[in-house]
């Protein structure tokens, strides 16, 4: 039981629009083990964002538990949610949301900023090597609007890895990105899962899907779905193909 | 988080959109100039007041006929003068705080002399007189005890009689006629300018105190005041309380008896003049205190417009582990980073209006170090105050809206 990462019990979202009660997950529970790259598939209104954003402690459910690393979030403070959002978990975004006019460097070093426990000393040296695990150490003092899209998602992976959490958490990680930089990404993604880091992802496309281990398809918030993947699509090998296809088509 | 990186949080967003800063600002440093140059305006003006007063005389202690009464019935100040030449001897002789004392004679007439005639007032006086009053001459000499004793139809004209009747001509050596008299002309006075009822106090004629009382007064015993300077200050009240002694004694007052003479100094006088002079600086602060208030509600406004246009920055900062007070704290150091600085600009933009009003205007201004500190004060209270709310609204944003919002 100790190698379960997140598990939620009867995880339930309930949201009231005006007089109208919208059932946006109901009775969730899911298991997700240390190490696992799972990908969580379903159309726009089945509740895979509201579950990311309850995993993501951004949100508290309605009722149901919800326990992250042994920690049973649903009955901590807000101020609670903070410090497990700083230390346990690294968000990648579909707009990469990255701070405009801030080098790539100062934007990873955005989480060390809000450590209560300031358990790293040197922001800048644990950001730099951040950087230097996704490929960017020759970009550090970049702003966003001088790198590219794949660069941009790097360097907000780089700020989800600097803090050292056990959970990366992306929502549509290439929905703005074209098809080979998006297999660069995954491939970062599975190397990262690779070394033990566990990887949560929601995407529409059951192509960028075939990279995780397992993957969870939802409709109407319920898990209707649950596969393991016994051979995952290797990025790397992946990459190769689409560069040689790319070339070809032009 | 530690004080040193939300400072620096706080000074890089504001250097990050540094015109808008500058704008914000703007509306604190005027706000503070204003009230730190309109508060020296006053305290210039204040010091101007103090100094015209001094002018009056170095610690001048005026002593007056007091009211007599007469079975029963008060008939005013200045009816009963018993004055006399004995006075002046003895508290020139017995007062021991004393620098200078002259008695007044107090005449006045027709002037003829030089190119025309004038009326004016003719005052005589001890050769003390110059000292005490600080009046300085322009040129010539002033009379001595000799030409009072001798009662030497000398005299010493004031600036204004000198325009009059010696426009073109040095008046010292050139003969006057006072009433008929003939005086010769020794000396010259500075000009002082105007008196503090309004009046002119060049013009005059100043003659020993005995050729004014025999020759001119008609009443050679009328003495119409006595004036004495005090060695200093803050010894006034203990001179006022020995003149006082010296005069009951003269005047052979029983114990029971009131005085027959009022000595007064010129503190009443400078304390209306100083009330005055800060009523108006209060007014003119308060109307730069308003300005002060308009700019920190810029400060609310720029602040509020730069919540929701970083909306998505809030979020970001949430998502990775920023706490709400965390929030509250940057935007609230954003603000009185925003106003301080324009307290610290604004304060030195007010020493450089002052430097201007002294040295190219005849405004004077003087800035009080106090009021430096006060001005910070107000600035930094005015981002606290106005920066709260927009702050506020920050930190109480929804994480997961704050992230969507385009």
């Amino acid at each position: 039981m100790e190698n379960i990462l997140i598990r939620t019990v009867n995880l339930t979202k309930t949201y009231t629009v005006g007089e109208v009660d919208v059932h946006a997950l109901k009775s969730v529970n899911i298991n997700v083990h240390k190490g696992e790259f799972v990908a969580i598939m379903g159309a726009s209104g089945s509740g895979k964002s509201t579950l990311m954003n309850l995993l993501g402690c951004l949100d508290m459910p309605t009722s149901g538990d919800y326990i992250l690393d042994g920690i049973n979030t649903s009955k901590l403070p807000q101020n609670e949610y903070a410090h497990i959002r700083n230390q346990k978990i690294g968000f990648v975004f579909q707009g990469f949301n990255l701070l405009p006019r801030t080098t790539a460097l100062e934007n990873v070093e955005l989480p060390l900023m809000y450590d209560r426990l300031e358990k790293i000393k040197d922001h800048q040296k644990q950001a730099s090597e951040a950087l230097k695990r996704v490929g960017l150490g020759d970009r550090m003092d970049h702003i966003p609007s001088q790198l590219s899209g794949g660069q941009q998602q790097r360097v907000a992976l780089a700020r989800a890895l600097v803090n050292e959490p056990s959970l990366i958490l992306a929502d549509e990680p290439t929905g703005n990105l074209d098809s080979v930089t998006s297999v660069e990404v995954f491939n970062l993604f599975q190397k990262l899962n690779d070394e033990g880091i566990t990887i949560v992802m929601v995407t529409h496309e059951r192509d960028f899907a075939a990279f995780a281990k397992r993957i969870i398809e939802m409709r109407d918030g319920r898990v209707i779905k649950d596969t393991i993947i016994k051979d995952r699509l290797n990025a790397e090998e992946e990459l190769i193909r689409v560069k040689a296809a790319a070339e070809i088509s032009e | 988080m530690k004080a040193k990186i939300i400072l620096k949080v706080a000074t890089r967003s504001i250097m990050k959109s540094r015109m808008r800063s500058l704008l914000t600002a703007l509306g604190i440093i005027i706000g503070v100039a204003a009230v730190v140059v309109m508060v020296a305006i006053g305290d210039g003006a204040q010091l101007k007041v103090e100094q015209q007063i001094a002018s009056l005389g170095s610690n001048l202690i005026i002593i007056t006929p007091g009211a007599s009464t007469t079975g029963g019935v008060n008939r005013g100040s200045g009816t009963f003068n018993r004055f006399t030449w004995d006075d002046v001897d003895k508290i020139k002789n017995e007062a021991t705080l004393v620098k200078g004392v002259t008695p007044i004679v107090f005449s006045g007439g027709q002037v003829i002399g030089g190119v025309g005639n004038w009326f004016t007032r003719i005052q005589g006086v001890s050769p003390d007189y110059l000292d005490i009053r600080s009046w300085p001459l322009a040129s010539g000499e002033f009379f001595t005890e000799r030409d009072v004793m001798a009662r030497s139809k000398v005299c010493v004209l004031g600036a204004d009689i000198v325009k009059n009747l010696f426009p073109n001509s040095d008046p010292v050596g050139q003969q006057i006629r006072i009433r008929s008299v003939p005086f010769r002309v020794i000396g010259t006075l500075k000009p002082k300018g105007q008196s503090a009822q309004g009046t002119s106090n060049d013009d005059i004629i100043l003659a020993p105190s005995r050729t004014v009382g025999d020759r001119l007064s008609g009443d050679h015993m009328r003495i119409g005041s006595i004036q004495v300077s005090a060695i200093s200050n803050d010894r006034i009240p203990a001179v006022i309380a020995e003149l006082r002694s010296i005069m009951r004694e003269s005047h052979k007052l029983t114990p029971g008896e009131e005085d027959d003479f009022t000595i007064q100094d010129q503190s009443d006088l400078s304390e209306t003049a100083t009330a005055t002079s800060r009523i108006l600086t209060i007014l003119l602060a308060s109307v730069a205190g308003v300005s002060l208030v308009v700019g920190g509600i810029g400060i609310m406004n720029i602040m509020l417009v730069s919540v929701t246009e970083r909306t998505r920055e809030i979020g970001i900062r949430l998502s990775v582990g920023a706490r709400a007070s965390d929030i509250l704290v940057q935007f609230l150091t954003e603000a009185i980073v925003l106003s301080l600085s324009g307290g610290v600009i604004g304060v030195a933009l007010s020493f450089l209006i002052a430097y201007i009003l002294n040295h190219y205007t005849d405004q004077s201004a003087y800035i009080r170090p106090q009021i430096i500190m006060i001005a910070f004060g107000f600035a930094g209270a005015i981002g606290i105050f106005f920066g709260f709310y927009p702050a506020r609204k920050a930190s109480a944003l929804n994480p997961i809206d704050a992230l969507r919002y385009e």
